[in-house]
């Protein structure tokens, strides 16, 4: 039987604001266990929690910026489980009413047209702490994580495939932050992704019975998880087996998925309206002051790179996949005038050197300036492209700007005319079978000779004069 | 023994110190011990206090409003340093790491906090007899209970062991243990006095409000304890009036409404005698009196059992064993410790309404239970909104019955909740009301009068009370 895959996905993003959501504890990662806590996230009896606004203004941000409905009223709610890493026994989230609602995210892959991915809804709530198991005998709680604030994203279950799923996860972060307000740093945590899996007949229109997969602490995770449970789910249901509802977590070790909990030990949160918090009603002047600050978003900023560097959409697309590149960019091409010779070199050299040293833009040791002050050399004839790219990988090492490397080492470009006509002379007077065969019509010989004056000058020679002169020197 | 506002001119004066002030409390409340009114005396920082506000009198510095005066809390207000039992095993040896707003501000003002005094488990009951510490006693009789659950602390007020004290109020556990007591007991409007730092019970019902012998120094009390705080969301940016300067105010015009629904079945007829002749002297006096429906009053035990129920069971869940108070010991895994330690740290009644709670939440019952209480509620608010459209407060026994005796309601918890009766729909709506004493039964118990007004209609409250408490006297 033929199957269509069903994947929709709740995504959880950290948010960078510098106090927790209810109290005003500093939200950093990596302190000292326990450090950053106060009465409030201990949940100490008689505490109560105040809402930090930003948490507000960055919930309207992504709103806004995945096209949704922004609601004006506003309840948080208690959502109850008893855990050690949960110190009131509830967290305090959104149920009935939150923030965002009806929005959508669009993706494109590769050779296909773009595909619209609906939001659900997006909902503020406080991050639980940290259960460490492994610390020997007892379970250590650090409650650093507790109380920082997330923004759950919930879409559609729009999604057909993991490469699907995985796109949409990319979109995510890649608006998030372009927005400013998560880091989307899978690894630690601060952008974290469950998915609802189902398979039913294709053409049918009802859904089957889903699974949900926890654990996936990377893209590549998201992926295998994904399609792994999409193979596990096939094969039952063709040897004419039925899907149980489960929350099922992935072992990315071993690669394959373990049974969390059954639909019976699903948990009843018990929600209700958080009364320690009065209703929160968002004004259209505070949205449309949100709005007035939203930054660039990438579809935009894609858009503006085609339109005033003139790069195909191709280049602009590699650009803009993160606005620290798309700024370093920009930054470059504020002092080179050929913005196609920036790209190119981003595109090419930066991003390779970046894989490379597995880092991000912002820890490259060339910056900005120092690039476009060897761009512009290339430009300006006093070194070839060769020239430049080792003077390039000299400059990943050290501060030097490129001129000063240049004149330090020798390397500028000989372009004078009769300094160049004399090596020609003493490299045609050298090969005078060459010449010969030059003069028999063997036009190619000519990259031969341009090869010696090359080696002659260590590379510096300008090729366009070298070609030239040699052909009338040849020819005379 | 003098009023507090008196003993604060006084002490301003110079006619005592603070150093020998403090010896003859900590005396009496060492003479009363067996009303068991306090969980925890302070005696050795309450002798450093007084020797240092009497210094800083010495020194000509300026005095706070409670200069001179020893205050009593309940002991679900948090003391940075201290314990905040709550009267439970679950607490036992609880230290808070912080003050609670109205301990900032009563210490801001000078004023010496003494003790902290018995309650209901998590202020869980109407009689004080739900206590890990064991029951309080009535100083007018102590056969009888003093009321609940702030029990305690109208137990200090009453017998002299404390100028002034805190209470919560959540359903009437402010009103209904001053009327038992004889004192004046006042739940402020909600949002009116922070709560941080206030153990909570019932989060959108709970009030931390005065116990005093009198309306003025109710009145000096609230004046401390009122205002916006940014550690609550929930106090409200509203003006605060000098409560103390109201009484003695001003009552022509006012008019007085008797809810038909508070004098029915289950009233004791000597406390209904007494409200009618405290009615009648105050039509004699030339006041408005009119009737007022209040039917919806019938609904609000009930309303209030499942909103209270259920915030409680939300509220108590912190008490894990995890991070403080009481854990099991030798326990096999979580779910043991957990099921334990709860099960040995609370009584019967927080049990009871802990799981009375968890069940009028729970998917499938929610919208049939809470979600309804809820509604209940709203229209009962709606119902005080037009009552003060005619009258401006409400006059009404503050308990249908005097104080009971010890034992006799324990049994039977549903008439225990009827002991707040007269008193949750405050609550509920979310206003203000003030008990007084209005005379006694023929067996001498305390007669309490409940005046009850509308949101931040404080100010009017203390001038009726004020105003009833002269012609009482007369």
């Amino acid at each position: 039987m033929d199957f269509e895959v069903v994947i929709g996905l709740e995504v959880h993003t950290q948010l960078l604001t510098d106090a927790k959501i209810f109290s005003g504890s500093s939200t950093a990662f990596g302190g000292e266990p326990n450090s950053q806590t106060d009465p409030v996230v201990l949940g100490m009896p008689g505490v109560l929690p105040v809402l930090n606004k930003k948490v507000v203004d960055f919930a309207i941000r992504l709103g806004l910026a995945t096209n949704c409905t922004i609601v004006p009223y506003n309840r948080f709610a208690r959502k109850h489980y008893f855990y050690p890493d949960l110190p009131k026994g509830y967290q305090i989230s959104q149920y009935e009413l939150p923030i965002c609602e009806h929005g959508h995210l669009d993706i494109t892959l590769e050779d296909q047209p773009t595909k619209r991915i609906g939001i659900t809804r997006i909902h503020m709530e406080e991050d639980a702490g940290k259960s460490i198991h492994d610390a020997g005998v007892d379970t250590l709680v650090d409650l650093n994580r507790s109380g920082v604030p997330l923004l759950e994203i919930v879409s559609e279950p729009d999604m057909r495939s993991a490469a699907e799923a995985h796109a949409y996860l990319a979109g995510l972060k890649q608006i998030v932050t372009y927005l400013e307000i998560c880091d989307g740093n899978m690894e630690e945590g601060s952008l974290r992704c469950d998915a609802n899996v189902s398979i039913r007949p294709r053409g049918s229109s009802e859904f089957g019975t889903k699974t949900e997969l926890k654990n996936m602490n990377s893209f590549r995770n998201v992926e295998r998880a994904i399609n792994y449970e999409i193979e596990r789910q096939t094969d039952i249901v063709s040897n004419g087996g039925t899907i149980v509802q489960e929350t099922l977590l992935w072992d990315a070790n071993v690669g394959t998925v373990r049974a969390m909990r059954s639909k019976e030990e699903a948990h009843d949160y018990r929600y209700f309206p958080e009364p320690d918090l009065l209703p929160l009603q968002i004004s259209e002047e505070w949205i449309a002051a949100v709005r007035a600050e939203l930054p660039e978003l990438p579809e935009e900023k894609k858009q503006r790179f085609v339109s005033e560097y003139k790069l195909p959409v191709y280049n602009a697309e590699v650009l803009t996949a993160s606005k620290a590149l798309a700024n370093y960019f920009e930054a470059v091409a504020k002092s080179c005038e050929d913005s196609k010779l920036v790209s190119n070199w981003v595109m090419t050299d930066v991003l390779r050197v970046l894989k490379e040293q597995k880092i991000d833009v912002e820890d490259f040791t060339i910056s900005a300036q120092r690039l476009a002050g060897l761009l512009n050399l290339i430009l300006k004839n006093t070194i070839s492209a060769k020239i430049a790219r080792d003077i390039f990988e000299e400059m990943l090492g050290n501060e030097d700007e490129a001129l000063a490397i240049v004149e330090k080492k020798g390397l500028a470009q000989i372009s004078d005319t009769s300094e160049l006509e004399g090596i020609v002379a003493q490299v045609i007077a050298d090969n005078p079978k060459q010449v010969e065969q030059f003069r028999a019509g063997k036009e190619k010989i000519i990259s031969y000779f341009v090869g010696q004056v090359m080696k002659a000058t260590r590379g510096k020679a300008n090729p366009g004069m070298v070609n030239e002169i040699l052909r009338k020197q040849l020819k005379a | 023994m003098e009023n507090a506002l008196q003993r604060h001119r006084q002490y301003i004066a110079g006619d005592f110190t603070l150093v020998d002030a403090v010896e003859e409390y900590l005396k009496r409340i060492e003479a009363n011990k067996s009303l068991n009114a306090f969980i925890q005396v302070y005696g050795d920082e309450a002798r450093q206090q007084a020797a240092a506000i009497d210094a800083k009198r010495a020194g000509g510095a300026k005095l706070g409003s409670l200069a001179g005066l020893f205050i009593a809390l309940k002991d679900n207000m948090c003391m940075k340093g201290q314990r905040t039992t709550c009267g439970s095993r679950i607490l036992d040896q609880f230290v808070s790491p912080y003050d609670a707003t109205v301990v900032r501000k009563i210490i801001a003002e000078d004023g010496i906090i003494i003790g902290k005094t018995n309650l209901d488990e998590f202020a869980m009951g109407s009689s004080t007899e739900n206590s890990y510490y064991g029951h309080s006693r009535n100083p007018i009789d102590p056969e009888r209970v003093a009321g609940g659950s702030s029990g305690g602390s109208a137990v200090a007020v009453a017998a002299g062991m404390a100028d002034l004290s805190l209470g919560s109020d959540t359903g009437g556990s402010i009103r209904q243990p001053a009327a038992f007591c004889g004192i004046v007991g006042m739940k402020p409007t909600y949002g009116r006095v922070s709560r941080y730092g206030l153990v909570a019970f019932a989060s959108s019902l709970d009030q931390i409000g005065p116990f005093a012998k009198n309306v003025s120094d109710a009145a000096l009390m609230l004046n401390v304890i009122s205002g916006l705080d940014p550690n609550d969301s929930t106090s409200m940016d509203e003006m605060v009036p000098d409560y103390t300067a109201a009484v003695g105010g001003d009552v022509t015009g006012l008019t007085i409404g008797l809810p038909t629904q508070f004098f029915q079945e289950g009233l004791d007829s000597e406390i209904a005698d007494n409200i009618k002749a405290v009615t009648k002297q105050l039509e004699d006096a030339g006041m408005t009196i009119k009737p007022v429906d209040l039917s919806l009053n019938d609904y609000a035990i009930a309303a209030y059992y499942i909103i209270a129920t259920a915030e409680a069971s939300s509220n108590l869940a912190r008490y894990d064993g995890v991070r403080y108070g009481h854990r099991a010991e030798e326990v096999g895994d979580l779910n043991e410790m957990y099921t334990r330690s709860r099960s040995e740290g609370f009584g019967a009644e927080v049990k009871r309404r802990v799981m009375l709670g968890a069940h009028v939440l729970s998917s499938g019952y929610y919208d049939a239970y809470y979600k309804k209480g809820q509604q209940v509620r709203r229209l009962i608010k709606n119902q005080f909104d037009d009552a003060f459209k005619d009258v401006d407060l409400l006059l009404t026994p503050t308990t249908p019955s005097p104080a009971f005796k010890i034992g006799e309601k324990v049994d039977d918890p549903l008439q225990m909740y009827l002991s707040d009766i007269y008193t949750v729909t405050v609550n509920l709506a979310g206003i203000c009301a003030l008990s007084m004493p209005s005379g006694k039964t023929t067996e001498g118990l305390p007669i309490g009068l409940q005046l009850i007004a509308g949101a931040f209609q404080e100010e009017k409250l203390f001038r009726m009370a004020g105003y009833i408490e002269n012609l009482l006297a007369e």
